[in-house]
């Protein structure tokens, strides 16, 4: 019965009063004539990883989008990163990731962050909106968070000053802030975003928040059309959860950005459905938005029934990066009618569908 | 009878949820019986702060507690021997009391002396805070089936207030996690879910980045784990735990976890039951000291005009009876001021409704 609704109802949204795919024509051609695709490297990574960016894999095939991939097997338990992964990124300039477990407690430092240093991929994007369809317990949800990525609580600098007591560094430069601050503007600049806010926690760590929100200011002062307000970390968890309307982008040091994109994620559909992205100053790894560690969930792998939409969503954020904004905008349609149709869901959005048909079901959906 | 029911249902589930500790923690305290009454400091605080004290006395009055109220004042000069505008006075009262009562208190602004709430901290070495959050039926929010504790490690962590600058532009902060403290607080919480009926106790960390601090901080809540084989322990990382919250609060039961996660998660926790208008706190201290709180701020603004809201003053009042053995007591209050709120018909302004402080504070007395 889907298969006969699917049509009727690309009719009906393709109809001028619903015009879902805004029409853009690409202008710009670097090499016409060339047909040559670009590289992407991916890295299905571990648990659910492979299946999602196999997903991902199979719709760009369908699209016959520009792209073409490059596959590199790392896993959360190695020590590092193989140096011939770093140097494809470095060379292909984007990567699409599964998802990297880390072991918890050992003395393994995380991929995940390794990566983002090397690459100096400094601002961590989430994009959290709620999916027409897709009924949550709060609605008008539209929050991107823009978390710094290098510094702050994640700097790694643990030692024990003696046994039973130790210490963890937490640094904040002046720097980094001025580069996320900036980025965040810019953003909400380029994207239309009415407001920013930064959320800190100054009135307790009044040195190094206070050293971000200065950063934030200056910055503020260069955008004049772009509203800034500042809210503290823990009133802001409690405004996420009874009024998210009020919230556009959000810029935040890095613990703080996790523990924000997490609980907006929750709010508005979970983590299945976010997409997002780590972007630098000339490289960017896409990857599902807000993961709250799941990578490593077996049932899911097992039942293959792990949710492709967000890493979908951000294989569309990463055409968009690469300049090809109308297939972008065509597989966004396609997934979103997806999702509004309802009839292929996996189990975390409340349905029974395996990965495999729901990657079927939007791969019928592309227009 | 099937309110009668539902009345009695609820108050069994709160009395599960007030903190009531009892023997390790309670050491050598000898309360009085319900004749000669007990002492009990009380800070009326700033703002609001006197307007809800206020209420909180009359309805203890109205319920006869046999409570002697010591009050006591922020002062407008810095006292030297506590580096803050807390007077040693007021400090001794508290240890020698053994149970208090903190209204709202607005921290000064500029430098040269300690935050107020700091230097209650440190100087009564309140180590653990306590934070029941229930959906309060009659109260609709998004959450209905929200009915967790908080514990959360109050002296340590990411709050030890050491910063510096390094050179210009960088700035580092310390983040410190003892053995002695997590073991502190880890015993009060197993302690806790115990006397309480609880079945759970999930630690919050982040120990996959931060891998010695945090990783210090589950040891020590596992080895407590082993002594409390009829509790079910897990460990959560924060993310995850933050989006199951949101999605599900009903997953969780009590929570334990150090100082910064601790203050997000307790307000991400009143946030789904209504905010911190209507939410209890209750700061533990080494031997058995028990401080009740209201964590909502001092509303300057609307301070003086009668429309403030004293439910999460009255409800940590009942935490504090609850401490003090004074059970029966307590759920008389406790029921009191829910059926107001779920009756409907006097509320104050931030739960919707138009009443004034002094009618909500006579429904409740009427209540009684």
């Amino acid at each position: 019965m889907a298969r006969r609704s699917v049509p009727i109802l690309r009719q009906l949204l393709t109809s001028p009063s619903t015009n879902l795919t805004p029409t853009r024509s690409v202008t710009y051609m670097p090499r016409p004539g060339d047909g040559a695709p670009r590289a992407v490297t991916v890295i299905p990574g571990d648990g659910i990883g492979p299946l999602v960016t196999g997903a991902v894999e199979h719709v760009m095939a369908a699209m016959h989008a520009p792209v073409y991939f490059e596959r590199y097997e790392v896993h959360g338990d190695m020590k590092r990163i193989p140096q011939e992964v770093i140097d494809s990124i470095k060379k292909n300039k984007v990567c699409l990731k599964g998802g990297l477990a880390t072991p918890m407690g050992g003395g393994v430092s995380s991929l995940n962050v390794q990566m983002r240093r090397e690459l100096d991929l400094y601002a961590s994007l989430v994009h959290c909106f709620n999916l027409p369809g897709l009924h949550t317990k709060h609605d008008n949800v539209d929050i991107v968070v823009i978390r710094e990525n290098t510094e702050g609580e994640y700097a790694g600098l643990e030692h024990e000053v003696v046994p039973g007591v130790v210490e963890s560094l937490k640094v904040i430069t002046k720097f980094c802030s001025e580069r996320i601050a900036k980025y965040a503007f810019e953003y909400a600049y380029l994207n239309n975003r009415k407001k920013v806010t930064a959320v800190h926690k100054a009135n307790i760590m009044k040195l190094a928040d206070g050293l971000f929100l200065e950063s934030c200011r200056e910055v503020a002062t260069k955008y004049p059309g772009i509203k800034y307000n500042e809210i503290i970390v823990d009133n802001c968890c409690m405004q996420l959860v009874s009024k998210p309307e009020q919230f556009d982008v959000m810029v935040t040091p890095n613990l703080y950005g996790n523990l924000v994109a997490n609980t907006a994620a929750g709010i508005a559909g979970g983590t299945g459905v976010m997409p997002g992205g780590n972007v630098g100053a000339d490289h960017a790894v896409f990857e599902q938005g807000a993961s709250a560690g799941n990578v490593g969930n077996e049932r899911q792998l097992e039942q293959k029934r792990a949710n492709p939409v967000a890493l979908l969503l951000s294989s569309a954020m990463m055409l968009r990066h690469l300049q090809f904004p109308s297939f972008a905008d065509r597989l966004e349609t396609a997934v979103k009618r997806v999702i509004l149709d309802g009839e292929y869901r996996t189990k975390d959005l409340g349905g029974t569908s395996t990965t495999q048909e729901v990657v079927d079901a939007v791969i019928a959906a592309i227009d | 009878m099937a309110t009668h029911l539902l009345r009695r249902r609820v108050s069994q589930i709160l009395s599960q949820a007030i903190p009531c500790p009892t023997s390790p923690l309670s050491v050598g305290r000898a309360f009085s019986s319900a004749t000669a009454p007990i002492r009990a400091t009380l800070f009326p605080g700033d703002g609001i702060g006197p307007e809800i004290a206020e209420s909180v006395k009359q309805v203890f009055r109205g319920a006869e507690v046999p409570i002697e109220w010591e009050e006591h004042y922020v002062g407008d000069q810095i006292d030297p021997r506590t580096q803050s505008f807390l007077t040693w006075e007021s400090l001794e009262s508290v240890r020698k009391n053994r149970v208090g009562l903190k209204g709202p208190m607005a921290t000064p602004i500029g430098k040269g002396h300690r935050s107020l709430n700091l230097t209650l901290r440190k100087e009564l070495n309140l180590y653990a805070n306590v934070r029941p959050c229930y959906s309060l039926p009659g109260y609709k929010t998004r959450y209905d089936d929200v009915n967790l504790i908080t514990i959360r490690e109050n002296t340590e962590g990411e709050y030890s207030g050491l910063e510096h600058q390094v050179v210009r532009g960088v700035v580092e902060s310390l983040k410190i996690i003892t053995r002695q403290a997590s073991l502190r607080v880890a015993e009060y919480a197993f302690h806790y879910a115990k006397t309480h009926g609880r079945e759970r106790v999930s630690a919050i960390h982040k120990a996959n980045i931060m891998q010695k601090t945090d990783g210090l901080f589950l040891k020590c809540c596992r080895e407590v784990a082993e002594k409390y084989p009829e509790i079910t322990y897990e460990e959560v990382v924060i993310d995850n735990c933050c989006m199951m919250l949101v999605k599900n609060p009903a997953l969780f039961d009590v929570l334990v976890m150090p100082n910064l996660y601790g203050d997000i998660i307790s307000d991400l926790c009143a946030g789904l039951i209504g905010g911190l208008g209507l939410t209890p706190s209750c700061n533990i201290g080494e031997g058995g000291i028990a401080l009740a709180e209201a964590v909502h701020g001092s509303a300057p603004d609307i301070a003086g005009k009668n429309l403030a809201n004293p439910t999460a003053l009255l409800l940590s009042a009942v935490t504090m009876l609850h401490h003090l053995d004074l059970h029966d007591k307590a759920d008389r209050i406790q029921n009191a001021i829910l059926n107001t709120i779920a009756e409907g018909k006097y509320r104050t302004a931030d739960l919707g409704g138009s009443s004034t402080t002094t009618d909500f504070t006579k429904a409740i007395c009427d209540h009684l």
